[in-house]
């Protein structure tokens, strides 16, 4: 017991005091989640609320053919700009970016329009490009409104009520609440975090084998009377002391990215107090010793540091697999996916931060799925330490 | 006392050791010689603890190493061929993590650490990391690591190599002042010169055989030879005609 801890202290007082380690553990692993993920965000929300107070910028052509419709697209605050423009000029404008979305009124549009007959209009954008994607479909959105509201009136004046032209009326009840909807944008976070937990022990786990290898000290360190499943283990609870560190930053470098980001202006809240922080702490410590288990484990099959750091850095991936299969399933939370580590993490944070209420019975068999895992990969390494090709 | 008994290693279809028996007396230095690849290496390593032998035994005191905390790993000191320290770590720490691990108390560990620190002339960078040592700095601290516990028995696997020619004489002092002290010290070594000033007694080891076990000035007189260089490439050349 004194020797396991002998060797905890040692590995943390070294690591602590490397540079490399301490960046990677305390703010590029922790920080680079809640950065990007703030980042993207407030981006993503100054594009939303952008648009919707942005008026609508419409090249015409022939729109004195049209006086209604002109009138009416200026009446819905659309910035009109009349262009002598063919449909082949229009493609041309279109294609080397002069324009951006025109709308062409054909000679015939005038004629067509007093028979009654559907009148044509072109309406010539790029949709690749999703901003002018997004102002074709606000263009297409006000040509229909218009389309219809003339269509009433031609009923009207028929001595037919504008109703029969509606035979079903929808409405909308969206369930979502703020909290739910932001959840969609926070699911992401849930691989930040557990992104977090592993680089925070990324080069502990490469020190603790590859490391002591390269630098000579192993031999010395293997003729000494103390077991071998003692010295793996206090590197473990090491690598996992750094790991519950920068889960810790990372979830308070989360929370406070998110009183910054103004998520309520989009109509979403985001459950992420000092509450929650905390149950996503909870929800995450069974994963720190699988991690430093499994990280401890890989790493001790390489001969070199370098080869240990090729081969840990596609560990760091390994959580990713279940939480993207996860979102292309969209995957609920259900008891029979609490034994797959990672994913049960990831399913739990989610239910926590659109505010569900949780199973006690799902948190227990995450924890002990891990959990087990991680002795499974702690008790591994210990045997493979007990191989004579450790030496290398 | 460090005893190799029938000591048998084979890696692949190479046998790197091949029922080798020798005995490292108290109070003497024994030096095991043999050129690059003879199997020295292999030998020390069964010895300290950290190969186990396909057959025959490793003693320490009559007790057997094999085994991760066996009685015999805590009366013995090593210093490996690589002698690598923990950079980050100073030389001070370094030694103090060892003794931790042998299962001395924080007292007797700052207390031997500051005797072994007079004894090689360390004070001047005992508390600075180690990141950056000499490599005749590096030696002494790997050896007040292996003797922090105060073993009874020593194994240095060629601990002058690298070194000046300053550290070397520093070492041989420390090692005859170690001997002195009634301790058993087995070293291994392929320079003669190095050998014939500081061994007791010498075991000539090629192709993984024990060829002669004696002390120096009997190798060379049952070679007939005029110096030990001599004697050893006799030794050497007599086993190549017999096999």
């Amino acid at each position: 017991m004194r020797a396991l801890f002998t060797v905890f202290r040692k590995e943390c007082l070294e690591n602590l005091r490397d540079r490399r380690t301490l960046i990677s553990a305390l703010l590029f692993g922790p920080l680079f989640g809640p950065l990007l993920f703030g980042a993207m965000v407030s981006r993503m929300l100054d594009q939303n609320s952008f648009e919707a107070d942005q008026a609508l910028h419409l090249t015409i052509a022939g729109g004195e053919r049209a006086p209604g419709l002109s009138q009416y697209l200026k009446s819905q605050g659309v910035k009109l700009k009349s262009a002598a423009l063919s449909e082949d000029a229009a493609r041309a404008a279109i294609q080397s970016g002069r324009e951006t979305v025109v709308l062409i009124v054909p000679p015939e549009y005038a004629e067509r329009f007093t028979e009654a007959m559907p009148a044509p209009v072109l309406l010539v954008a790029d949709s690749s490009d999703s901003q002018n994607r997004k102002n074709a479909e606000r263009a297409r959105a006000l040509l229909a409104a218009y389309g219809s509201g003339i269509a009433q009136q031609r009923l009207q004046i028929r001595g037919l009520s504008p109703l029969i032209a509606m035979p079903v009326a929808v409405n909308d009840i969206d369930l979502a609440t703020p909290t739910g909807r932001a959840a969609s944008i926070l699911g992401f976070m849930t691989y930040f975090v557990l992104f977090a937990v592993l680089m925070g022990g990324l080069y502990l786990a490469i020190d603790a084998t590859a490391g002591e290898r390269e630098r000579g000290s192993l031999e010395a360190l293997l003729s000494l009377p103390v077991p071998r499943a003692v010295l793996v283990g206090g590197k473990i609870l090491a690598t996992c002391a750094f790991m519950c560190l920068s889960l810790a930053i990372s979830l308070t470098a989360f929370v406070l990215v998110f009183r910054l980001v103004p998520l309520e202006r989009i109509g979403m809240s985001a459950n992420l107090g000092p509450g929650t922080a905390l149950a996503l702490f909870v929800i995450c410590l069974p994963f720190v010793p699988l991690g430093a288990a499994l990280m401890t484990f890989v790493a001790s099959f390489t001969r070199s540091y370098r080869e240990a750091q090729t081969y840990l850095t596609a560990v760091l991936l390994v959580p990713t697999l279940p939480i993207a299969f996860a979102s292309i399933y969209s995957l609920k939370t259900k008891s029979s996916l609490m034994f797959i580590p990672s994913l049960s993490q990831h399913l739990l944070m989610t239910s926590v931060l659109k505010a569900e209420p949780l199973a006690g019975r799902d948190l227990l068999v995450s924890a002990l799925a891990s959990l087990l895992l991680a002795a499974l990969f702690a008790a591994l390494t210990a045997r493979h330490w007990r191989r004579e090709t450790l030496l290398g | 006392m460090i005893e190799a008994k029938a000591l048998c290693k084979q890696f692949g279809s190479v046998r790197a050791v091949d029922a080798a028996s020798f005995l490292a007396r108290d109070g003497e230095i024994t030096g095991l010689l043999g050129a690059n690849g003879a199997g020295k290496s292999t030998a020390l390593r069964m010895l300290y603890g950290v190969l186990t032998p396909d057959s025959g035994s490793a003693l320490i005191d009559g007790v057997d190493i094999r085994g991760e905390t066996s009685a015999a790993r805590a009366t013995l000191g090593v210093l490996p061929h690589a002698a690598g320290l923990y950079g980050n770590l100073t030389a001070r720490e370094n030694i103090a993590y060892f003794g931790a691990l042998q299962g001395l108390d924080a007292a007797t560990i700052a207390k031997r650490s500051e005797l072994l620190a007079q004894a090689l002339d360390m004070d001047a960078y005992l508390d600075r990391r180690t990141k950056g040592f000499s490599q005749g700095q590096r030696i002494k601290v790997a050896l007040a690591r292996a003797l922090v516990h105060d073993p009874k028995n020593l194994i240095l696997d060629e601990p002058t190599n690298g070194l000046d020619v300053m550290a070397i004489r520093n070492l041989r002092e420390m090692l005859s002042r170690l001997r002195d002290e009634g301790r058993c010290i087995l070293f291994s070594s392929h320079v003669m010169q190095e050998v014939a000033a500081l061994c007791d007694r010498v075991v000539i080891i090629g192709d993984g055989r024990v060829l002669a076990d004696d002390s120096p000035e009997g190798i060379r007189a049952a070679c007939g030879a005029p110096t030990l260089e001599q004697a050893f490439l006799q030794v050497l050349g007599a086993a190549a005609g017999v096999s």
